[in-house]
């Protein structure tokens, strides 16, 4: 670490654990709702859960990019935080608004719109917020002495995601059209400007952990976010197929969106192909293990598993079962929830001046949290295609069919349960890096491990 | 081979085309597609409670509708054609809370016009166009 401002992170990296943690909770209780244990039903009905589960999601995952943001763009702009009081005004806040909204949940204080549950009036809270947010942020970038590619696709990234929050706020009487500007922010969020944010922090994180020049890993990320709005703008059309839309959104939204793959492709070839080129010097293989994973599962689970349900013809099938929670998970974790765990393993040791770089516990972190995700993934696909068949094809009623896919559900408790102790033994190396400190400030900024060509 | 000046042509032109064209799209959505499926003109005062009342239960937390929502209850686009408004009005109005098969729904405290304004609700949505969605089961066991 080489500013001494960069230790703000370190609040939204701890907040970001303490999310995931709840957010794994509500898993649970949902998964076992499904088994047909709904024991809490009387206090934490499953539309509590879920509103629950998902926002935390998107909270963790904000936070998470939040924090990056505040250690990455002072390293990148070579400069202090514009203002760290007001950083740290602004994680207090942050938290204060998204602990009142989790909890209002339960009082049934939502809306029903999924991913965006949170209530109107704190939504102006939220948009405030985040305006303080990206103005430290511009700040930071406008006065730093040089303004990198990199720094700036992330900033514009974050600047885009606000933006796009704001038709998610606005009522509308007619469902289909509420539906329809839902996904600008749902679907131009996961599969457009938050792959800005991911290609800002891949191209970061990989120009410090491979040496390999920065010219050459921004050049790739041109083509990598260019690649994802070519796709994925019109993209978005594979949510209007069914929701009340014109036809033509069948044709464009299928070719668009089956193109989104590429973008994600990218990613990885990206990420192995620097890696390979550059010099394996770097003492950080926890972060290097991450930055990998994300490059590679985001493939798997938002291209390839995306791909598999997005032509409408099959969507006409699995629109709305849980082929979409199998896809759902993977892609969310394999993105994004993998790319904050690389930039937490990457600047936990940089803040705090411990250096676990390669121990047991994150290894084994790193290999739990991962094949339990992938087992989820798999009792998720074979539950929602049981569910097709039965319910889609065959005409069975959803009640008769939802007691026959019981079991996947405890096979999904099981591999939760190992994606849980992953998550765990994470936050414990976590704890184990202590807290960040002024001794671990490095005037010379780190080592640089560059590769001579 | 590319250079770095090219490669940001790329994504900015890109990213300008393909927005243009997804407003545009936008806007002939809005104003022809949309309202041809869905009949807003039909969506008196009573509908707007009803969905209103949809939206603030987060009914969406546990079905879905147009296919959208968790999956946890069943699919409600048709479900005034599949079960009919008297069903529906039972379901709404059970005293303990409805309990399909061992499955435990919210109980509601819904006043007589709140119910029929879901039930109008339904109608609605049942009378939307969505491409031929849900789709019919055409798979028959043979015999
Ligand atoms: C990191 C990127 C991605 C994430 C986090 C993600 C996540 C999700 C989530 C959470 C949903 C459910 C949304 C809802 O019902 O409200 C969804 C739906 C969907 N996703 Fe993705 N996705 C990603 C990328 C992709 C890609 C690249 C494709 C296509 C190739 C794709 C295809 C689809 C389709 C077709 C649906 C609609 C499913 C349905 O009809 O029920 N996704 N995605
Ligand atoms: C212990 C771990 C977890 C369990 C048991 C679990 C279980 C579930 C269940 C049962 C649902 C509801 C499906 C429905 O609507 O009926 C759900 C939804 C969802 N979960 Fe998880 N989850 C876990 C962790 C995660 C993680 C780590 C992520 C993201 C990184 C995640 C992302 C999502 C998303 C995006 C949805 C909405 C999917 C959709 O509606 O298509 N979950 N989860
Ligand atoms: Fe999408």
């Amino acid at each position: 670490m080489k500013y001494k401002s960069q230790k703000v992170a370190y609040y939204f990296f701890a907040f970001s654990m303490i999310l995931l943690l709840l957010q794994v909770t509500y898993g649970f209780i949902m998964a076992f709702a499904h088994m047909g244990y709904d024991g809490l039903h009387e206090w934490i009905p499953f539309n509590a859960a879920t509103a629950t589960h998902k926002n935390l999601l998107v909270v963790w995952i904000i936070s998470g990019f939040m924090g990056a943001a505040y250690f990455i763009i002072p390293d990148e702009a070579e400069t202090e935080l514009w203002s760290e009081a007001l950083a740290k005004l602004q994680f207090w806040s942050w938290a204060i608004v998204g602990v009142i909204a989790v909890a209002g949940f339960h009082f049934g204080w939502f809306e029903g719109r999924k991913f965006l549950e949170i209530p109107r009036p704190l939504d102006y809270l939220v948009a405030l917020n985040v305006v303080l947010f990206l103005v430290i942020i511009l700040m930071t970038l406008l006065k730093g002495k040089r303004q990198t590619t990199t720094a700036w696709v992330l900033t514009m990234g974050l600047v885009f995601a606000a933006l796009l929050y704001l038709p998610g706020m606005v009522y509308f009487e007619n469902l289909a059209v509420d539906s329809f500007f839902r996904w600008w922010v749902v679907h131009l969020w996961v599969e457009g400007v938050w792959e800005l944010i991911m290609g800002g922090i891949l191209a970061y994180l990989l120009i410090r952990l491979t040496g390999v020049d920065r010219e050459v890993i921004e050049k790739w990320l041109y083509v990598i976010v260019g690649l994802t709005f070519l796709s994925g703008i019109l993209g978005t059309g594979h949510h209007y197929y069914y929701t009340g839309g014109p036809k033509y959104w069948l044709l464009i939204g299928g070719i668009f969106s089956a193109m989104e793959p590429l973008a994600f492709l990218g990613m990885t070839a990206f990420a192995v192909q620097m890696y390979r080129k550059g010099n394996k010097r770097h003492p950080n293989k926890l972060a290097l293990y991450w930055t990998l994973n994300t490059a590679i599962l985001s493939f798997l689970g938002a291209g390839l598993l995306g791909l598999a349900h997005t032509l409408p013809q099959v969507n006409l099938y699995t629109h709305g079962t849980l082929v979409t929670a199998m896809h759902g998970h993977l892609a969310f974790w394999g993105a994004y929830g993998s790319l904050v765990f690389a930039v937490i393993a990457y600047a936990m040791p940089l803040m705090t001046g411990r250096k676990i770089y390669d121990n047991f516990i994150g290894n084994l972190a790193f290999w739990t949290a991962n094949i339990g995700m992938l087992g989820m993934t798999a009792a998720f696909a074979a539950a929602g295609v049981a569910q097709v068949s039965l319910e889609r094809l065959a005409g069975y009623e959803f009640m008769e069919v939802a007691k026959v896919i019981e079991p996947h559900f405890f096979v999904l408790i099981i591999a939760a349960t190992v994606f849980t102790t992953g998550i765990l033994l994470f936050m414990w190396n976590f704890l184990l890096y202590g807290a960040p400190s002024d001794e671990a400030i490095q005037p010379e900024g780190e080592p640089v491990f560059q590769v001579t060509t | 081979m590319l250079t770095k000046r090219q490669a940001k042509t790329f994504f900015i032109g890109g990213t300008v085309l393909f927005a243009a064209i997804f407003l545009g799209l936008t806007i002939d959505t809005l104003s022809n597609g949309l309202p041809r499926n869905t009949h807003p003109e039909k969506m008196d005062d009573q509908v707007k409670l009803g969905r209103y009342l949809w939206d603030k239960n987060n009914c969406m937390g546990c079905h879905t509708i147009m296919g959208e929502g968790a999956y946890y209850a069943p699919e409600l686009t048709r479900v005034y054609s599949r079960k009919g408004p008297a069903y529906i009005r039972t379901v709404l109005t059970a005293p303990e809370g409805w309990q399909p098969r061992g499955r435990n729904m919210v109980k509601y405290d819904f006043t007589d016009e709140e119910v029929e304004a879901l039930i109008a609700f339904f109608k609605w949505m049942d009378e939307a166009y969505l491409n031929g969605f849900p789709p019919k089961p055409w798979l028959q066991p043979s015999e």
